[in-house]
């Protein structure tokens, strides 16, 4: 008991004599340590906008000679000839194809997408039973987790047989409408079974999102919906639908953004054909993610450059496509 | 002994059961009430196999299709008749979006179903010590591995997360730390690149790397295309994390005159430590399976390449990819088995990090 240190709790009366320290020098000017600090954090914090902005600047800059030549055609024209002395070709690159072909299997995705996503999202927040939420959100999860090339193979060898067999059924008793009309015989690799798979992967970012907005809907008037004696869909579309429309759409749009982007997943289950094709269940489609993978491979240098023009356009489309999604999402999460 | 003398003295005396009354829930349907959902259900099944053996369609399709329109119809029957319209449009929307859910569920479940079915077949201890170096394309899967690309794939990987995590990090300290003028700016930009295709980053290191510095196919180049893709998941993951952090601690932390950088380094991150590793792992699972950049940027191989910075390598997606693109039966199996690792390798990463992150919350 002796040996244990006198504390001043113990000992109030007599403090052990302590040693005072220095003033400390009383400044509003940071530090050195915090100067520095704050220059790396901020430096390190614009990384982000300078590979943004460096991305932009080396695909311009690769494709700028394919921009001067091809002008406008670039985006407007259909052809996509490599230059080949022995044939006598002269090299045309347009992706105006690919373009078109981009849009078409992003909306088609988001045509199915979006209705499935959006019911997930309503039935997680408002439906589900408390015990079936937590399992359905981690399924949703590893829907997010799961790798494009995965959606690919299984699109391919899973979906695409069945899918081949909705697009029968669909041109058999739709195909009075143009584009479910059927020139050839050819169902397989088509815009349609692309933009299901598309539809798949854009699921858990529009659920997500949707999930996030909903949950911010104030109580208080959901509350009062029922109050008055609504049933829960006329309180949805009286309280929540309002409420969270803008950021539902700016997810459907990120989903978009995704659904251009998306390469490995599109490249696996659609035949590129170099032609405006409107008939979205024959298999022949484009998008131009998946042309610079197809000619990358053997690109000779000048085509090289076109792809790198390609890469510029694709990511300037899905740069503002974000952009937009975001500016909505951010503008409805914020008002509170 | 204890077992003798009963409780414990600090343990809590348990309640007798008897004593805990059964919670009784109102709100719950009593069996008459849940009748005519039973009896609806019922309905639509059996209509709908009526439909489906006395009509052209047919198969488990016509059956979906039928008992989804028979089921809506039958459920605002039901309650437009014991109540009103009100309550038959509240029926046929929660039938919609109940069905929605169902089929959001149902392409996952397929998924995972046909990779262990595919994919385990070809599974052995060989793979993982062989490369297919000197293997056929169309030799039978006991020969040759996936070793070279599993190798691959964690070097690529694992310079990606070397790269991201100061970046990412750094990124989410100056939204939630320095708060600088431009915060908005820039995460308003990290959203934005969480949506540049990956595609298009693997092209960028192609211009940067080969192209304007003369490189040759390297691990290296592939995990900078895929950095690109890994910072804004770090980033975001981890600014959520320190935002969580309470202002208090960083108050304290000033109040006892540490410096900012003091408070940030002692204090927020010791705080925030298993969420920012959570934010690493999100990351690395998010570009795990990335293939697009890599086919871009790494070259492919064969063989093994034990040096990320000169030669050509694989990875586990281009090991899918090419596979794949064989386009032979043997050239299937291997890529569903190569998915198979794949998907392993992403989930373990995802379960990780839901466990590391569950911790904290």
């Amino acid at each position: 008991m002796h040996d244990h240190p006198v504390s001043i709790l113990e000992n109030p009366v007599n403090p052990a004599p302590t040693k005072v320290p220095e003033p400390r020098e009383i400044t509003t000017q940071p530090r050195f340590s915090d100067r520095a600090f704050r220059t790396v954090v901020s430096s390190g914090g614009f990384i982000s906008l300078v590979v943004l902005g460096l991305i932009s600047l080396f695909l311009l800059y690769e494709g700028l000679s394919i921009f001067r030549s091809e002008g406008l055609s670039f985006i407007t024209s259909f052809e996509w000839v490599a230059e080949s002395i022995e044939n006598g070709t002269e090299a045309s690159y347009g992706i105006g194809a690919m373009l078109y072909g981009t849009l078409v299997i992003g909306f088609i995705g988001l045509f199915f997408g979006f209705p499935l996503a959006l019911g997930a999202a309503l039935f997680l927040s408002y439906y589900a039973p408390e015990w079936l939420k937590k399992p359905m959100v981690l399924v949703i999860d590893v829907m997010a987790a799961i790798p494009s090339i995965v959606f690919g193979l299984w699109g391919f060898y899973v979906l695409m047989p069945q899918a081949e067999e909705w697009a029968k059924l669909l041109n058999k008793y739709f195909g009075f409408i143009p584009i479910f009309s059927m020139p050839g015989d050819f169902y397989l690799r088509s815009p349609f079974i692309a933009g299901l798979v598309l539809a798949i992967m854009i699921i858990p970012i529009i659920t997500s999102i949707s999930r996030e907005v909903f949950a911010q809907t104030p109580l208080d008037r959901i509350q009062a919906a029922y109050a008055l004696g609504a049933t829960k869909w006329s309180m949805i579309r009286a309280v929540v639908i309002p409420y969270g429309k803008g950021g539902v759409i700016g997810g459907a749009m990120l989903g978009l953004g995704r659904a251009i982007g998306e390469t490995v997943a599109v490249y696996t289950v659609l035949n590129l054909v170099y032609d405006i094709n409107l008939e979205i269940l024959l298999g022949a489609g484009g998008s131009v993610a998946s042309l610079i993978v197809n000619k990358f491979g053997e690109a000779t240098a000048p085509e090289l450059k076109a792809l790198m023009a390609a890469g510029f356009v694709l990511f300037m489309v899905t740069l503002a496509v974000n952009f937009l999604a975001n500016f909505i999402i951010n503008r409805t999460v914020r008002e509170e | 002994m204890s077992a003798v003398t009963g409780n414990k003295p600090n343990e809590p005396i348990a309640p007798k059961k008897s004593s805990v009354p059964k919670p009784i829930k109102p709100w719950s349907p009593t069996a008459k009430q849940l009748l005519p959902d039973f009896l609806g259900a019922t309905v639509a099944v059996i209509v709908s196999l009526l439909v489906v053996a006395f009509s052209p369609m047919a198969g488990i399709l016509g059956f979906i299709l039928t008992f989804i329109v028979v089921s809506i119809i039958t459920a605002a029957t039901i309650s437009g008749i014991r109540q009103d319209r009100k309550a038959a449009a509240n029926s046929v929307s929660t039938m919609i979006i109940y069905f929605l859910s169902a089929f959001v569920l149902l392409p996952v479940v397929s998924i995972i179903f046909e990779i262990i079915r595919k994919g385990a077949p070809g599974l052995s201890f060989g793979i993982f010590l062989d490369d297919m170096s000197v293997t056929a394309t169309d030799a039978p899967l006991s020969e040759g591995g996936l070793l070279h690309a599993l190798v691959g794939s964690l070097y690529v990987v694992a310079l990606a997360t070397i790269v991201s995590i100061p970046i990412g990090i750094l990124t989410a300290l100056y939204l939630t730390e320095v708060k600088g003028k431009a915060a908005g700016t820039v995460r308003f930009f990290v959203q934005a690149m969480s949506g540049v295709p990956s595609i298009v980053a693997g092209l960028f290191i192609y211009a940067v790397w080969m192209i304007s510095l003369g490189g040759t196919y390297t691990t290296a180049a592939g995990s900078l295309a895929l950095a690109i893709l890994m910072i804004p998941t770090v980033a975001r993951t981890a600014e959520e994390v320190l935002k969580l952090i309470p202002t208090d601690l960083r108050e304290a932390g000033l109040a006892l005159g540490a410096t900012q950088w003091k408070t940030v380094a002692l204090v927020v991150i010791p705080a925030a430590r298993s969420g920012l590793i959570t934010a690493v792992i999100l990351g690395t699972a998010r570009v795990a399976g990335e293939t697009a950049p890599l086919l871009l940027t790494i070259g492919g191989n064969d063989a093994m390449n034990w040096n990320p910075f000169s030669g050509n390598n694989s990875a586990l997606p281009s090991y899918v990819w090419k596979n794949f693109g064989l386009g032979t039966e043997t050239g299937a199996d291997r890529a569903w088995t190569g998915i198979f690792v794949l998907m392993v390798v992403v989930m373990a990463f995802f379960t990780l990090a839901r466990v590391l992150g569950r911790k904290k919350g």
